[in-house]
C-alpha cells in the first residue's frame, strides 16, 4: 500500500485541562476524497488547527501525537509551514478581497512581477507586477476546475455560488499543492451550486489531489466521498471506506440518536373549512439575484405551508418582501387588514414574525449579548420588557429571566445570557433567532432557511421547534433549499419557478412532481400524468 | 438606467462643485487674465500636497489628516536652511532632503499610533496634527532661545524668546518655479513646478503597479484576508503614513518656496483640512481617491478660493462677507462631500439592483 499523503496518529490536545481532542487517528490517501464529520464541538476546528500550526494550538502547550507527511514527520509551527509542505485550505468565510479582479484574487501575495530600474535599486518590493502571466495562471487554474469564469471580472461582480471556486483556484495554484481541506464549503451554497460544486472537488481528487472535505451535508459525503471519518465529542467514532456507511448510520453516530427524519409526514389537513390568515395577490419582490416577478397564494391558519424550489428563482423573495426587506409592488392581506408594503415595522406591528436566512446579517445584532438579541424585536415593537413610566428603560430583570427561559427551553448552548452572539455556533445562533420570534408570540411566522450551516443536532432540535410552536396555533411558512426538510415538516408544499408560483404539493407527493414543478412544469401537465388517484 | 445618468451620479461632488465654480466666476465678474493667473499659481503651491493624500486612501486608511505632520517637517527643514542660509535650488532640494528623515520618523510614530486605532484613522491623525503642532509651538515658541540657544536676527527677536511670527524665506522664494517659466499674458506658468507635480503623479501611479502597491491596496480592501494570504498590514500601513508624511514635507517645502513667507505657527494648520477638501471635491471619497480627482479637486477648490470674495461683494454686497463665504467654503465642502458621498452610495446599490432586474 502506497505512503499515504497525511497521516495523523494518536493526536490529543487539551486547552486549559480540558480534553478537547482524544487519540484521534486520520489517514488521508493520494488522490482520496476523505469526508470529516461531526457536529459543531466535536473537534474538527481543532484537527484542523493543529494541521495547520495555527497560534490556538502553539500558543496554548501544542499537541500530542504525530503528523506525517508523505510518511516523513513534520510539527508545524504556522500555517506558512503547512503551505509550504503543500496543504491548501479553504476557509468557511470567504477570503476574497470584493474590490480585486479574479486574477488578482488567485494570485493574492504571490503575484508574478518582472524587475524595473527601481527595483533593481530599492528591492524586490517595488518590482512591478507581470500581470499577463498573472492573468494566465489564473486561466489555467479556473481551467483545472472546469470553470467558465472570466478571469478579469471583480469578485463583487460575481454571484455567490462562484466564490468558492475562486478560492479554490488560488490552492491549486499553488504549485505544490498535494492535499486540500475545505472547511464546510458548502454551507453557503445552495443544492445546484453545491453539486456542481462536488463535481470539482470529484475532478481535483483525480488530477491527484487529496481532499480533506468538512461537512454537514451527509447527502454530500455519500455522493462524493472515498472514506469517513466520524468524530464525536473530540473521540474517534469510525473511520472507513464510504460503502460502510448509510446516511442514516453516519447522523446516528455523529449525534449518538436516532434522528427523526419525518416529524410530521402525513399529516396533511384538511383545508376546507380553515379560513385564510394571508392572501397574497401579484406579489412582486425586487430581491437581487431572488426576484419575484408576481405570485398569488393563500396561507390557512393553522397551517406550516413549506416554499421550496432551486437557487435564484425566488423563493426566498417571499418572506423578504412581505416583511418588508426588500422593495415590493402588489397586495397582501393579513386576516382582511392590507399589509403596508416597504414597512418592517407595520409588518412586525400586525403580529408577523421572521427568522431571516441571513442570520448574521439581518437576524442577530451580533455583537450585542443572547439576552438582548431575543427581547430586541418585542422590546421595540410592543414594549415589552419596559420599566413603566415615561422613559422606556429597559427591565433588565424580566429581560435575565426571559432570556434564562428561553435558553432552556432551546436548548441554547452558551455560557450564560450575557454571552455575545457571534461566538455562538450557527445552531446556536438560530435558536436565539427562533427564540427572538417566540417571544414576539406571533400568529404569523415566516421562517427561511432556518438549518442552512448548522449541524445535525441541531437541525432537528429546530425543526422541532417549529412544529411546536405551530401546534401552539401559529401559522408557519417556512422556506428551505432543502426539500426533505420542507417534506419532513410541512403540510403543503408551494414550488416557486423562475418568480412565479409553479403548483402547490401535498409533503408525500412523489419525487417526480417535485421535480417537475421545480423544472417549470405545470400543476396540470404534472397531473396529465400517472400521479395515483386518491 | 441609462449610462449617462450613471456618469452623472458617479461624478455627482465634482459636477455640483463645478456649478458653484461656474456660478462664483460668474457674480466675481473678474477678468479671464486674473483668474487665469491666480489658478496657475495656487494649482502649482498645491497640487503636490493633495497628491501626498492618494496613498493612505488607497491603503484603507482614509483621509489622512496627519499630512500636517509632514508639513511641519517641511517647516523645521526651512527653519534650518534658513539658519543655515542655504539659498537657490541647490539649498531647497537640500532643504527637501534634510526634511526627509523627520517626515520619516514622524510619520512612522503616527503610523503606530494609527495602528493602535484601525477603523478611527481619520479623527485620530486629525487630533495627532493638533497634537504635534502644540509640541512644534512649545518647540519653537518656548524653547528656543531659553533651552536652545539659537540666536539669529533673522529668525528671532532679541527681545523675548522663540521665533519670529514670519520668516522671510528669501533664499528660496520662487526658486523651483522660475528655474523656467512660460509667460501667457500676465500669467507665468512656472514649468519646473509643474513638472515635479507631473512626474509625482506618474510615480503614484506607477507605485501601485507594483507589488507593494499591490499590497496596499489589498491591505485597503481588507485587512483580515490581506493578513490571512501572508501580507503585514501592520507594516503596509505604516509604510502607506509614511509615504504620505514625506509627500507631504516636500509639498510644504514646494508651497512655501513659491508663498516666500514662512507664517511659523500658523503654515501648517489648514495643510490637512484644504488638501483633503480639495481631493473631496475631486470626487474622491474615504475609500477612494485617484490623480485624477485630485488634479480636478485642486482645481475646482481653488477656481472657488479666488471667486467667493469678489462674488460675495456682488452677492452680498461686502467683501468681508466673501472672506467669511471662503472659510464657510472650506469647511462646508469637507461636510457637504462626506454626505454627498454617503447617498452617492445609496444611489449606487439601488443602481446595482436596477440592473439586476432588467437583466
Amino acid at each position: 500500500m502506497s505512503v499515504p499523503v497525511l497521516e495523523m496518529k494518536k493526536i490529543s490536545k487539551s486547552f486549559y485541562g480540558t480534553q478537547v481532542l482524544k487519540d484521534i487517528d486520520l489517514r488521508v490517501n493520494a488522490g482520496e476524497i476523505h469526508c470529516l464529520v461531526g457536529e459543531n464541538g466535536a473537534g474538527k476546528s481543532t484537527l484542523m488547527n493543529i494541521l495547520f500550526g495555527m497560534s490556538v494550538i502553539t500558543d496554548t502547550g501544542g499537541y500530542e501525537g504525530d503528523l506525517l507527511v508523505n510518511g516523513d514527520h513534520v510539527a508545524f509551527d504556522s500555517p506558512k509551514a503547512a503551505i509550504g509542505a503543500g496543504i491548501g485550505m479553504v476557509h468557511q468565510e470567504f477570503m476574497l478581497l470584493p474590490g480585486f479582479t479574479v486574477t488578482e484574487n488567485i494570485k493574492l501575495n504571490r503575484e508574478s512581477t518582472k524587475p524595473n530600474l527601481f527595483s533593481r535599486v530599492l528591492g524586490k518590493k517595488l518590482e512591478t507586477l507581470d500581470r499577463k502571466q498573472m492573468a494566465a495562471d489564473a486561466k489555467a487554474a479556473l481551467d483545472k476546475l472546469g470553470m467558465n469564469i472570466e478571469e478579469w471580472v471583480t469578485v463583487a461582480g460575481l454571484p455567490v455560488g462562484y466564490l468558492q471556486f475562486v478560492e479554490i483556484a488560488r490552492e491549486i495554484d499553488k504549485q505544490n499543492l498535494q492535499l486540500l481541506v475545505l472547511d464546510e464549503p458548502t454551507a453557503v451554497l445552495t443544492e445546484s451550486e453545491a453539486e456542481q460544486f462536488l463535481d470539482v472537488v470529484r475532478r481535483l481528487a483525480k488530477s491527484g489531489i487529496s481532499i480533506l472535505f468538512i461537512t454537514h451535508r451527509l447527502d454530500e459525503v455519500m455522493a462524493v466521498a472515498d472514506a469517513i471519518t466520524i468524530l464525536k465529542d473530540g473521540e474517534l467514532v469510525q473511520s472507513g471506506p464510504t460503502q460502510e456507511f448509510t446516511i442514516a448510520q453516519i447522523a446516528e453516530l455523529m449525534v449518538g440518536r436516532k434522528v427523526d427524519t419525518s416529524a410530521r409526514l402525513g399529516a396533511e389537513q384538511a383545508r376546507e373549512g380553515k379560513k385564510k390568515v394571508l392572501e397574497i395577490r401579484d406579489l412582486r419582490v425586487d430581491m437581487p439575484g431572488e426576484r419575484l416577478r408576481g405570485i398569488d397564494l393563500d396561507v390557512y391558519e393553522g397551517e406550516i405551508l413549506g416554499i421550496g424550489g432551486l437557487a435564484g428563482h425566488g423563493k426566498i423573495a417571499l418572506a423578504n418582501g412581505i416583511m418588508g426587506l426588500y422593495p415590493s409592488r402588489g397586495q397582501v392581506r393579513y386576516e382582511g387588514t392590507e399589509v403596508p408594503l416597504n414597512n418592517p415595522r407595520k409588518a412586525l406591528d400586525l403580529g408577523l414574525a421572521f427568522v431571516s436566512e441571513d442570520r448574521r446579517g439581518v437576524g442577530l445584532v451580533l455583537e450585542d449579548s443572547i439576552a438582548n438579541n431575543i427581547v430586541l424585536t418585542s422590546m421595540q415593537t410592543q414594549d415589552k420588557f419596559l420599566k413603566p413610566g415615561p422613559l422606556k428603560l429597559k427591565d433588565q430583570k424580566q429581560i435575565t429571566a426571559h432570556a434564562l427561559e428561553s435558553i432552556k427551553r432551546f436548548d441554547i448552548r452558551c455560557t450564560g445570557p450575557d454571552q455575545i452572539v457571534r461566538r455562538l455556533s450557527g445552531g446556536n445562533q438560530q435558536k436565539v433567532c427562533l427564540a427572538r420570534a417566540f417571544t414576539q408570540n406571533p400568529r404569523l411566522f415566516f421562517v427561511s432557511e432556518p438549518t442552512r450551516g448548522i449541524d445535525v443536532g441541531a437541525k432537528s432540535r429546530v425543526l422541532e421547534l417549529i412544529v411546536e410552536l405551530n401546534r401552539m396555533g401559529v401559522t408557519v411558512v417556512i422556506t428551505s433549499s432543502e426539500l426533505a426538510e420542507l417534506r419532513s415538516i410541512s403540510d403543503r408544499i408551494a414550488i416557486i419557478y423562475e418568480g412565479r408560483l409553479s403548483g402547490i404539493l401535498p409533503p408525500d407527493a412523489p419525487d417526480v412532481e417535485y421535480g417537475l414543478l421545480m423544472a417549470g412544469k405545470s400543476l396540470e401537465e404534472v397531473e396529465i400524468g400517472e400521479r395515483p388517484s386518491k | 438606467m441609462s449610462k449617462v445618468k450613471r456618469i452623472l451620479s458617479r461624478n455627482a461632488v465634482p459636477i455640483l462643485f463645478a456649478i458653484v465654480c461656474l456660478l462664483g466666476v460668474f457674480y466675481a465678474n473678474r477678468p479671464f487674465q486674473f483668474l487665469l493667473m491666480e489658478i496657475v499659481k495656487r494649482m502649482a503651491r498645491n497640487s503636490f500636497l493633495v497628491l501626498s493624500l492618494i496613498i493612505p486612501v488607497v491603503a484603507g486608511m482614509g483621509l489622512n489628516f496627519g499630512i500636517v505632520l509632514g508639513a511641519l517637517a517641511g517647516q523645521i527643514a526651512l527653519i534650518l536652511s534658513t539658519h543655515w542660509e542655504w539659498a537657490g535650488i541647490g539649498g531647497l532640494a537640500l532643504t527637501a532632503l534634510l526634511a526627509t528623515p523627520l517626515a520619516v520618523l514622524f510619520g512612522t510614530l503616527a503610523g503606530l499610533v494609527l495602528n493602535k486605532a484601525k477603523g478611527r484613522e481619520m479623527i485620530t491623525s486629525m487630533v495627532m496634527g493638533f497634537f504635534a503642532n502644540g509640541v512644534y509651538q512649545f518647540i519653537f515658541l518656548f524653547l528656543v532661545g531659553t533651552l536652545i540657544p539659537f540666536d539669529n536676527p533673522a529668525l528671532r527677536i532679541s527681545t523675548s524668546p522663540g521665533l519670529r511670527n514670519t520668516v522671510d524665506l528669501t533664499r528660496v522664494r520662487g526658486v523651483l518655479d522660475n528655474i523656467w517659466t512660460v509667460q501667457y499674458g500676465f500669467t507665468k506658468i512656472p514649468i519646473v513646478t509643474f513638472l515635479v507635480i507631473a512626474l509625482l503623479a506618474v510615480a503614484i501611479w506607477a507605485f501601485f503597479k507594483t507589488k507593494l502597491g499591490q499590497d496596499f491596496r489589498a491591505v485597503g480592501q481588507d485587512r483580515h484576508i490581506a493578513s490571512v494570504a501572508g501580507i503585514q498590514t501592520d507594516r503596509n500601513r505604516v509604510l502607506a503614513i509614511v509615504f504620505s508624511t514625506v509627500l507631504a514635507a516636500w509639498g510644504q517645502i514646494i508651497f512655501l518656496q513659491n508663498i516666500g513667507t514662512l507664517n511659523t505657527y500658523n503654515s501648517h494648520e489648514q495643510v490637512g483640512t484644504f488638501a483633503i477638501a480639495a481631493l473631496l471635491i475631486g470626487g474622491a471619497s474615504v475609500t477612494r481617491a485617484t490623480i485624477g480627482q485630485a488634479l480636478m479637486g485642486t482645481f475646482l477648490f481653488h477656481v472657488l478660493f479666488v471667486v467667493s470674495p469678489s462674488a460675495g461683494q456682488t452677492i452680498f454686497g461686502s467683501a468681508q462677507v466673501g472672506e467669511y463665504f471662503r472659510v464657510f467654503v472650506a469647511y462646508g465642502i469637507i461636510a457637504i462631500s462626506l454626505a454627498l458621498h454617503a447617498w452617492r452610495g445609496k444611489s449606487l446599490g439601488k443602481a446595482s439592483m436596477e440592473e439586476d432586474v432588467s437583466a
